[in-house]
């Protein structure tokens, strides 16, 4: 179980709370698909994302980027069982959707860097750290239900 | 050989030029040493790192974030062959000071933090962003190239 000291969960509920779950949802999906161009496998769905020009333009990127930053946002009231509280949602990466777990990480490293982006110096090292360790246990989470 | 096409290095050139060498240097060493703990490890002999003011307010950090921000901006001035231009660095890195190639990677990923928070949203665009973590990873790998 991931432990969270006072100071963490403050900074996690303050900062979350400025969250643009549209917008960084969206500019953080478009920088994956972009520089981890792979990623896009998983998404023929959503038609052309072969330039950055179309992967802006797209509006099923715009969609899914709210729909997984308000999944991650809805992980800050379990904090203390995030991995509880993702199974469904790991099984459903596993079985039905067969995503290699290792974009989690890719993920949560272009959540991190779009937070940076949007948030320039209040994006301090102290909220980079406790950032970090939820986007990580967020990964793990998910990955926890593959088999 | 890593290829550079026209429109990477003019962003790397144009990025580069409004890079602080020193304080964004430091922010990126501070952010790796906060960050991922365990990477104090190699600095022991910079004094006290045990709390983030610690950090903050340590000289010696500061002088080795400007000087490992200096070698990135003199491995941008050998674009086309950083591997040979960071061949004695990498053998430094290996056979003196023992560092876990693992921990560039980390160091890597704070300067691409530290340019995101510099530059905003509007700036740091996706292009940008693939353009400076292909740079890190380049540096990252020549850097580990003369391990053995």
């Amino acid at each position: 179980m991931v432990h969270w000291d006072a100071t963490e969960k403050q900074t996690i509920t303050s900062f979350w709370g400025k969250v643009d779950l549209a917008a960084d949802g969206e500019h953080s999906l478009q920088r994956l698909l972009y520089v981890y161009p792979w990623c896009r496998r998983y998404f023929h769905k959503f038609g052309d994302l072969s330039t950055i020009s179309a992967i802006r333009k797209n509006s099923h990127v715009r969609a899914h980027g709210h729909k997984v930053l308000s999944a991650l946002g809805d992980c800050v009231p379990h904090l203390g069982d995030i991995k509880g509280h993702l199974a469904q949602l790991s099984k459903l990466h596993c079985e039905t959707l067969h995503v290699d777990p290792a974009n989690f990480c890719l993920l949560g490293k272009n959540i991190t860097i779009c937070m940076a982006s949007h948030f320039g110096v209040t994006f301090t090292p102290e909220v980079q750290a406790t950032f970090e360790k939820l986007v990580t246990t967020v990964a793990a989470a998910l990955s926890s239900e593959y088999h | 050989m890593v290829l550079w096409d026209a429109a990477e290095k003019k962003v790397i050139a144009s990025v580069w030029a409004k890079v602080d060498i020193e304080a964004d240097g430091f922010q990126a060493l501070l952010r790796t040493l906060h960050v991922y703990p365990w990477t104090k490890r190699y600095f022991s002999h910079f004094g006290a790192m045990s709390t983030l003011k610690d950090i903050e307010s340590n000289p010696k950090v500061r002088a080795h974030g400007r000087k490992v921000m200096a070698a990135v901006g003199d491995a941008i001035s050998h674009m086309d062959n950083i591997k040979g231009h960071l061949s004695q660095l990498s053998q430094l890195h290996s056979d003196k000071l023992h560092v876990d190639p693992a921990n560039f990677e980390l160091l890597g990923n704070n300067i691409v933090i530290v340019l995101a928070v510099k530059l905003g949203n509007d700036a740091f665009t996706p292009e940008v962003q693939a353009t400076f973590q292909k740079l890190v990873a380049v540096i990252s790998s020549a850097l580990t190239r003369e391990y053995h």
